[in-house]
């Protein structure tokens, strides 16, 4: 598809007709996925899989070059000592941090995410925002996390959103974005799911719970909600969007329990970092610790992982 | 609307490895005798029947299988301890016994549970989460009942009955003691009670738990066997009460023996329950409340959703969902904690199952059931949907008792709640849909004893449970659960 | 009264879907006094005539049953008015078939005020017998009353009006429809009783009423598929049987009321919870 016909095709959805979600429900599926018992091999599968799913991200006022430097080889180098693991998906960093990554992860197939447009309130003109994105890109960003306008989208202003975010579409022009609807701030399920037809309709090529700023942030309930979306999105468009739940996913069992939930809902085209991401700045330690338990059988202290 | 294109694949892929729950803690004797006056005694003819695991039909046990002459002798050790002992204790005391079965039971939680998935079939994440912890729940909440009876029926005095016959079914076998138990003993009778033929071993165990509890000889004794040990506890002249769980043609049958005798009686009997979505229902929720509703337990349950309604704007959409569901369903081995679902309980039930697969199939139905293998042993049915039928097939009309859902389509309300109540039984029913009203309508206008609106399958202590019509007579669960263990009277 | 004019005899017809026909059968039999003199030609009611009444009461059973309680209350209460208005008749009435005159007088009196105490609960018992369920997961849970349906009442021979008035009320306050079978020795207060809730704003086939054999009748009020209890009062250890048998084949629900003391005990809201269901209703607490 032609960038103009992609556009052209771009339509707001008649959300009063969304489909509208239970709570209790959606807990009691979410608890459904959690009592899923993941053992021995399907164990090691799963963590090999969530590593090479994780954004590694930082995403702090006091970022330095020498922060994100040491992150980015984290990324390249998890935990040499334990051969055949991969490496995370993406190094994710503020704008003026892309530079700095793409020059720290040079010869490496890992992607850089930058968050842009005003993150992580989106509080700013569209100008400013747009210039925000284009910035990014050109300095090397290949994944671009927006934010959407949450004040226009809880007073009811769709169509503010939408267009907002068919223009950072435009403006990032070959990097994939992502769109974060800020689901903590959103209150309900019902809007969740409005939110992410939205965001899918102005063409994110992904959804992302959340900036990691605002609790609560991803939870198993609306990242479901989301898988779900999305699925209804594929089944009536044929396009598949990526999913990223971002912020309080720290240990690897909260993170098998996501993978199950994809795997449940989605089914096996979803299963790659292409489409799966996991926004996470702790996670990744605990992985590497479960995977080391697994294969030696002892369990792990932090003291022998490299914090960055 | 779902493009027939845009499929998405379960198949393949990462899966789960096997997640066995342990059964090396479990201690199931190889023969057991029948539990009569406080004592584990043999049978008096002598005569044991095997009782296997029908997951992988290897036997585990052999029990007692008990003569009229064994009930006579479990009726009159119920009579003795209703005239002794426990009709002569004090409310409160009863009380602290019957919390007592509830607290052992909450401490034997993981034998229970692996006990009831070997002998049952069922999925351990079912007996684990859902029937052994609703059986001590429901002690737990009789127990409380024992003295304060006076604040239940206003205006009346209560007074118990005297030796209560109670016959339960193989779906939920401890839950189903737990039912028939816990509200007898607050109410101060004693028990004779018998578990199915094919289940019986968790109500061994529950035997060892009223003898660890310590309750006086005799208040509940446990009697294994078949239709006939059934049929001696009905005709029982020392029985002043019966209390059966079962198909609504043994209940009539009960019903009719029972005649001319002025023994009291409940009965919980079968159903074949409408679960109705509407267009603007929760969908996605919507869907595993189908789930829910029919292959929960295998579909062994008698207020399965087993006739979905579903309106015809979204009917392409919710199949289409359900059988993706469908296909994430695991099939197998009860005891893998993944397992959604289980073993169908005997050859008997298997047999019968399959026979309405045909019915539904020779009647013109469209039969889908899910991709995943069955194992080589046992007895097994993959989840099975049939669209394409309508309020003349058998397969709507008639309870199969298995994992085997029947679909239609409606278009308007009223059609829908026409269907739903075009049917002798009257158990349950599920509504599902996002405007308030309409819930408040639909749930007063089904003629069902108990009615899910936006979920299916939901049990508690508190809540009474029961049919309309020929799904039975009585309550279960609740305060209104007292009132089949007691006879009132003028204050 | 005057000797030079005729009195005009009443016929006493059967009550059927809010009409007075005969007996479908033809048939009849004679009431007499003690002396033998002949007091009344009473319908032989057939099982056609329970028949074409159980089809009456169901299709009046819906709208009756979602009718709202003040209604239900506010009919009885008008039964109870026109009950009253019509006193001395069905004194006369019981003393002609043999009620001393004192009992008679009473066992109205009574009748008139079972009828305001039942017209009293119909807002009521639904209060009394109801309960929110505390569940532990998160759902609101309640259970309420609700109409079995239809009820065929064999209604007892002593107390032939008061019996007759505390079955009828305490199963139609609570949104159930009704066939009654008369006192069979005593059958005329019953008949006139039919003519009162005809002129009480009773929608026609909430309440049938048949007079007959309760030998030949019996089994139908028991078997008949489309009843949903049957209420018999003062049948013996042989029709207790029979009934239950029968009502076995749809799983009725059978309600024996023998050796009531109508005039005493039969004022209590445990007769409505009798001919009533427990619903319980579920829905989840979420957002």
């Amino acid at each position: 598809m032609t960038v103009t016909a992609a556009k052209k095709s771009r339509r707001l959805p008649d959300l009063s007709r969304a489909p509208v979600v239970d709570e209790v429900g959606v807990n009691e599926r979410v608890a459904r996925f959690q009592s899923r018992s993941i053992k021995k091999s399907s164990k090691v599968e799963a963590l090999k899989l969530i590593l090479s799913m994780i954004d590694l991200t930082t995403l702090e006022g006091q970022d330095t070059p020498g922060k994100v430097q040491q992150l980015c080889q984290k990324a390249i180098h998890l935990h040499d000592s334990m051969p055949g693991l991969p490496h995370v998906a993406a190094i994710c960093v503020y704008p003026t941090m892309v530079g700095v990554a793409k020059e720290a992860l040079a010869d490496h197939d890992i992607k850089i995410a930058s968050v842009a447009t005003a993150f992580p309130s989106g509080m700013s003109a569209l100008k400013v925002k747009l210039d925000d994105a284009r910035m990014a890109v050109k300095a090397g960003a290949t994944e671009i996390d927006m934010v959407i306008s949450r004040g226009n989208f809880l007073g009811g202003d769709y169509r503010y959103v939408f267009d907002e975010i068919v223009a950072v579409k435009e403006a990032c022009g070959d990097a994939h974005l992502k769109v974060i609807l800020e689901t903590g701030e959103l209150g309900t399920l019902d809007r969740v799911r409005k939110a992410s037809m939205l965001a899918m309709s102005a063409g994110a090529d992904f959804i992302k719970t959340s900036t990691g700023k605002i609790q609560p942030a991803a939870t198993m309930q609306v990242t479901l909600t989301m898988l779900q979306a999305i699925r209804d999105h594929y089944r009536d468009t044929g396009r598949m969007v990526g999913m990223k739940p971002a912020g309080g996913i720290s240990t690897s069992k909260l993170a098998i329990h996501y993978l199950v939930m994809l795997h449940e809902t989605l089914g096996n085209a979803w299963m790659t970092p292409e489409w799966f991401r996991f926004g996470a700045s702790s996670l990744a330690n605990d992985v590497l610790m479960q995977l080391l338990k697994q294969s030696t059988g002892l369990y792990q202290s932090l003291d022998y992982f490299s914090k960055d | 609307m779902a493009t027939p294109g845009n499929k998405l694949a379960f198949d393949g892929g990462w899966g789960y490895d096997p997640a066995p729950e342990s059964t090396d803690h479990i201690d199931v004797k190889s023969r057991y005798g029948l539990f009569i006056n406080g004592d584990f005694v043999k049978p008096e003819k002598g005569k044991y029947f095997d009782t296997i695991n029908p997951a992988t039909e290897d036997k585990l046990s052999r029990v007692a299988e008990a003569s009229a002459v064994d009930v006579d002798k479990a009726v009159k050790a119920a009579r003795a301890a209703y005239r002794g002992p426990w009709g002569r204790m004090k409310p409160a005391e009863r009380s602290k016994y019957i919390y007592r079965i509830a607290r052992i039971m909450q401490e034997r939680a993981c034998e229970f549970s692996v006990i009831e998935s070997l002998d049952g079939g069922k999925p351990i994440r079912e007996s684990r989460d859902v029937d052994i912890p609703l059986a001590a729940a429901h002690f737990f909440y009789y127990a409380g009942w024992a003295d304060k009876l006076e604040y239940a029926f206003p205006g009346r005095t209560a007074k118990s009955l005297g030796v209560a016959g109670q016959i339960i079914p193989w779906n939920f076998p401890l839950l189903m003691a737990s039912w028939k138990i816990a509200p007898a003993l607050a109410c101060g009778n004693t028990v004779v009670l018998k578990p199915a033929e094919t289940t019986p071993l968790t109500a061994m165990k529950l035997a060892e738990v009223i003898a660890d509890a310590g309750l006086p000889p005799g208040v509940v004794n446990i009697v294994t066997g078949a239709g006939a040990a059934g049929a001696a506890i009905v005709d029982h002249p020392g029985v002043d009460k019966v209390a059966f769980t079962g198909s609504t043609n043994i209940g009539r049958m009960i019903q009719k023996s029972l005649a001319g005798t002025n023994k009291r009686y409940t009965l919980e009997l079968g159903g074949k329950a409408a679960n109705i979505i509407f267009a603007d229902a929760a969908i996605d929720q919507a869907v595993e409340g189908i789930v829910n509703g029919i292959f929960f337990n295998q579909g062994h349950v008698c207020c399965a959703g087993s006739r979905l309604f579903v309106q015809e704007s979204v009917a392409d959409e919710v199949i289409a969902k359900l059988k993706d569901r469908m296909e994430t369903l695991i099939v197998g081995d009860p005891l893998d904690k993944n397992t959604d679902v289980g073993a169908i309980n005997s050859t008997m039930q298997l047999d019968k199952i399959q026979s309405y697969l045909k019915i539904g199939q020779a009647e013109g139905g469209d039969m889908h059931q899910s991709s995943c293998t069955l194992p080589n042993k046992g007895y097994w049915c993959r989840p099975t949907i049939f669209t394409g039928v309508s309020q003349s097939s058998r397969v709507v009309q008639e309870e199969i008792f298995g994992p085997v859902l029947a679909i239609q389509t409606f278009r308007k309300y009223d059609e829908a709640l026409t269907k739903a109540n075009n049917t002798p039984y009257g158990l349950s029913g599920g509504i599902w849909t996002d405007k308030g009203s309409k819930i408040f309508n639909m749930t007063q206008k089904i003629r069902a004893g108990v009615v899910w609106a936006n979920t299916f399958n939901k049990f508690d202590p508190t809540s009474p449970f029961g049919g309309y019509k020929e799904s039975g007579v009585g309550r279960e669960g609740g305060l209104h659960g007292l009132d089949a263990y007691v006879k009132l009277g003028v204050k | 009264m005057s000797a030079d004019r005729i009195a005009v005899a009443k016929t006493y017809k059967i009550y059927i879907g809010g009409k007075f026909p005969r007996s479908e059968s033809g048939r009849y039999f004679t009431l007499e006094d003690k002396k033998g003199n002949i007091i009344a030609n009473i319908c032989r009611g057939s099982r056609k005539d329970f028949r074409n009444s159980v089809v009456a009461a169901r299709s009046a059973q819906l709208g009756w049953g979602e009718a709202s309680a003040y209604l239900h209350g506010q009919i009885l209460y008008r039964i109870a008015e026109m009950l009253e208005g019509r006193r001395e008749q069905f004194v006369a009435e019981l003393v002609l078939q043999g009620v001393a005159s004192r009992a008679a007088e009473k066992e109205v009196d009574q009748s008139i005020d079972r009828l305001i105490y039942y017209a009293g609960w119909s807002d009521k018992y639904q209060q009394v017998f109801s309960a929110v369920n505390p569940v532990s997961s998160s759902h609101f849970n309640f259970s309420v009353l609700e109409p079995t349906g239809v009820v065929a009442i064999m209604s007892p021979d002593d107390n032939s009006l008061l019996g007759l008035v505390s079955n009828i009320a305490a199963a139609i306050v609570g949104g159930n429809t009704c066939i009654v079978l008369a006192s069979e020795t005593k059958p005329l207060c019953a008949v006139s009783f039919a003519e009162v809730l005809h002129a009480s704003d009773v929608p026609g086939g909430v309440v049938n009423i048949l007079t007959g054999f309760r030998s030949e009748l019996t089994e139908f009020f028991a078997s008949h598929m489309d009843v949903n209890a049957v209420i018999y009062c003062d049948g013996g250890k042989a029709v207790a049987k029979t009934v239950q048998v029968l009502a076995a084949d749809n799983i009725k629900r059978v309600i024996a009321r023998n050796r009531v003391n109508w005039s005493g005990d039969a004022a209590n809201p445990y007769l409505i919870r009798d001919t009533q269901e427990v619903k319980t209703t579920w829905h989840p607490i979420g957002a």
